[in-house]
């Protein structure tokens, strides 16, 4: 079969694999129908996660039709139509009990080396690096889904592929940064980075009663439609102060909540920008935390900063006494998605919520190393990608 | 997830063994293993330092008075004897400072056999000069002919016994909480034949009574090492220890306790495992056979452990396959992958 393999830094290709096989009895294959590059591939494609190898598959939001089980998979049927979360969980530890699907402690087979990186082990990845489990990705023709009954949700036939794929990670993801804000009546949430997961964060904000959201980008596409589609204002960090213009904004006082849609490569104009770049390239810190320093300084005291923007490793001028003073709560974690499936499949259903509005591109499977490049450079005013495998 | 004690080493607060467990089964089962292996070295170690002052000894008097040394051993006394005498003397002194330096007190043990070895060629080449006295240098190679030996015996005795190879035992202690009770997880491990499953150097175990059992485990090369164990202790739901039995060529013990965790959450389960490297190649053999590293090696085992325990089957990932290299779907047959994949699955 086709499948996007990774082949270095900037450097993805339509390579030919071996189909998937069963390989545990609670795997399922799933035929691939619709895929999406995260802008969390891009931190892949741009070389910031340690323990990529070249020719792995990548790609963790999919969705498609069943056609094979193994002899454990009980409630999936050949022939279903599903879309799979970009965590693997297995059901039955102690946190996928209390809902930490991504951080199920049995869907690691390579486990031992996010321990020496992390201390403990989340949960194995789809497509997303050995030290997360070393699976192959979804973007591909087909996939190998292990625990078949209990990752993957059936699609009813009236909801289209692009309306239901992004239950798979980015809509779940943005939902759960919203949620994370404890989000009272009148409150100011502010949104850095106006990316899908930014966009759908936006969305889920007001959604959870947000009365006003501020988003933050630098690009004038990506500011426009969340002024435009998600309904929020916007700020240029190019041309303001942002913490100053947020304080403004907010009376002085501050947004309530903070979520930082952008993660581990933020930029930032002038010498902190500057700063940043230089010490990553130097590997003197793996990440450039620029939207979370600006977060964490701009939030009202006592509000919450939000994390759903991913992080590799260890972060430098971390502003953790204003942490510590001004009583900020941090909340992260990569998302449970399984948890949200069924009431965001249900909002969906109830016309709540049409994800499919961050879509900007659709193209075949063979297109993905054009697609790659073009979504880490925002060229075409790109916003989401869906590539089609068949 | 897992804690590691380096054993010997004291009981801390909040440890296992503070809770009213049994004490570490190593002082328990191996009654003074550690003190013998001392003892043993003891012996040729106040041996090797006498050996190492009489160099010294010899040395100074070489090296001091070569016309008095080289009368008393029946040599005659001229400018050659002198130097080669002072050589020696020299070589000696080298020699006892390196054995009572305590650093590697075997190597420098076989330099005195070598210096032996030297001493009794000049000695023999001496007989057939003149003015020499052949009674005094009969007496004298006799007494570096015995001297030789016990050079030998002793240097030999102390590398068997060098501390590095023979009192650190490797010991392991993990711990991993499993989401079952504990009744289920002592009873798949008390079936000891469940081991290899999860344990990934063990071949088979097969049981052959109700205490024996033989156990079969992967050595370098393909090879198979195996030995007899016994069970030591089992409390049904709480503990098992084995040992292998006396006279093993692979000695090794462990035990496993079960606990409740706090709260109702599952099992806590600590296992422990320590064997003996002994000198020579098989040693060397054994330790591989506990992988590269053991602390990982056992941590992997539980974790594998837990994922039957929990989920009925140790999940793969296509990295899992293909040993290293890529995670993309492995170029193998399905039948060869379902056969496989059975193999490592478990029916709660």
């Amino acid at each position: 079969m086709k499948a996007i393999c990774w082949h270095g830094k900037g450097r993805v290709a339509v390579d030919k694999v071996p189909d998937p096989a069963i390989l545990n009895g609670q795997d399922a294959i799933v035929r691939v129908t619709s895929t999406a590059i995260c802008g969390s591939d891009l931190h892949l494609y741009n070389g910031f996660i340690p323990t990529m190898k070249r020719g792995d598959v990548l790609g963790h939001e999919f969705m498609g039709e069943v056609v094979e089980v193994g002899r454990g998979v009980k409630t999936l049927k050949v022939g279903d139509r599903v879309v799979v979360p970009f965590p693997i969980a297995c059901g039955r530890c102690l946190n996928c009990a209390r809902e930490l699907y991504s951080l199920c402690e049995n869907s690691n087979p390579n486990a031992w080396m996010a321990e020496k990186l992390m201390g403990f082990s989340p949960a194995g990845i789809f497509g997303y690096s050995h030290m997360l489990g070393g699976y192959a990705g979804g973007q591909a023709e087909y996939a190998r889904v292990p625990f078949a009954d209990v990752g993957p949700i059936k699609v009813p036939d009236h909801i289209p592929d692009e309306q239901a794929l992004f239950l798979s990670d980015i809509l779940p993801t943005g939902y759960m940064a919203a949620e994370a804000c404890e989000i009272k009546p009148g409150d100011v949430v502010a949104v850095w980075g106006c990316g899908p997961v930014g966009l759908f964060a936006i969305r889920c904000a007001f959604l959870l009663g947000a009365e006003r959201v501020i988003a933050i980008d630098r690009f004038p596409y990506r500011l426009q439609w969340a002024r435009d589609r998600a309904g929020a204002e916007t700020l240029n960090y190019e041309e303001c102060d942002v913490p100053e213009t947020l304080k403004d904004m907010t009376g002085g006082r501050g947004p309530d909540a903070c979520i930082d849609a952008v993660g581990m490569e933020g930029h930032a104009p002038g010498l902190a920008g500057a700063y940043d770049r230089i010490k990553q390239a130097l590997m003197l810190e793996t990440d450039r935390p620029i939207a979370l320093r600006q977060a964490i300084f701009a939030c009202r005291n006592g509000g919450i900063v939000s994390v759903p923007g991913v992080y590799g490793g260890f972060l430098d001028k971390f502003p953790f006494g204003a942490v510590m003073n001004r009583s900020i709560t941090i909340r992260s974690g990569q998302t449970h998605v399984h948890r949200y499936l069924r009431p965001l499949l249900d909002r969906i259903e109830r016309d709540e919520l049409d994800p499919s509005f961050v879509v900007s591109h659709e193209l075949p499977l063979e297109d993905a190393p054009l697609a790659y490049e073009m979504f880490a450079h925002k060229q075409d005013d790109v916003m989401k990608v869906v590539l089609k495998p068949h | 997830m897992s804690t590691r004690h380096e054993f010997p080493g004291p009981p801390h607060p909040g440890d296992w063994r503070m809770r009213g467990a049994p004490p570490h089964p190593f002082a328990d089962d191996v009654p003074g293993a550690t003190e013998q292996l001392h003892a043993k070295n003891g012996r040729p170690e106040g041996l090797a330092g006498g050996l190492g002052w009489m160099s010294l000894a010899l040395g100074a008097a070489a090296t001091a008075a070569p016309d008095r040394v080289a009368h008393l051993v029946g040599l005659p006394e001229e400018r050659r004897t002198r130097t080669i005498v002072r050589a020696v003397g020299l070589r000696e002194i080298a020699s006892g400072t390196g054995i009572l330096a305590r650093g590697r007190p075997a190597g420098w043990l076989w330099t005195r056999v070598a210096g032996d070895v030297m001493d009794l060629a000049l000695v023999s080449t001496a007989f057939r000069r003149d003015h020499v006295n052949t009674r005094r240098l009969t007496v004298a190679a006799g007494a570096v002919a015995g001297l030789a030996a016990l050079d030998m015996l002793v240097a030999r005795a102390m590398r068997r016994e060098t501390p590095v190879r023979a009192t650190h035992e490797v010991s392991l202690l993990h711990t991993i909480t499993i989401n079952r009770p504990a009744a289920g997880l002592y009873r798949f491990w008390r079936d000891l034949r469940n081991l290899p499953r999860f344990m990934r150097h063990l071949r088979s175990v097969a049981v052959l009574d109700d205490r024996r059992s033989q156990w079969r485990a992967r050595a370098p090369a393909g090879m198979t090492v195996s030995w007899d164990a016994e069970i030591t202790d089992d409390v049904p739901n709480e503990r098992i220890a084995w040992r292998a039995r006396p006279g093993s060529r692979v000695p090794n013990h462990g035990y496993v306790e079960f606990a409740p965790a706090p709260g109702g959450h599952g099992t806590e389960v600590r296992v422990h495992l320590a064997y003996q490297p002994p000198a020579g190649r098989l040693g060397r053999a054994v330790a591989k056979l506990f992988g590269e590293d053991p602390d990982w090696q056992v941590r992997d085992d539980l974790r594998r452990f837990k994922q039957l325990m929990e989920v009925g089957e140790i999940p793969v990932s296509e990295s899992s396959f293909t040993r290293g290299g890529p995670a993309r779907p492995p170029r193998r047959r399905r039948r060869w992958l379902r056969r496989r994949s059975s193999r490592i699955e478990v029916r709660p």
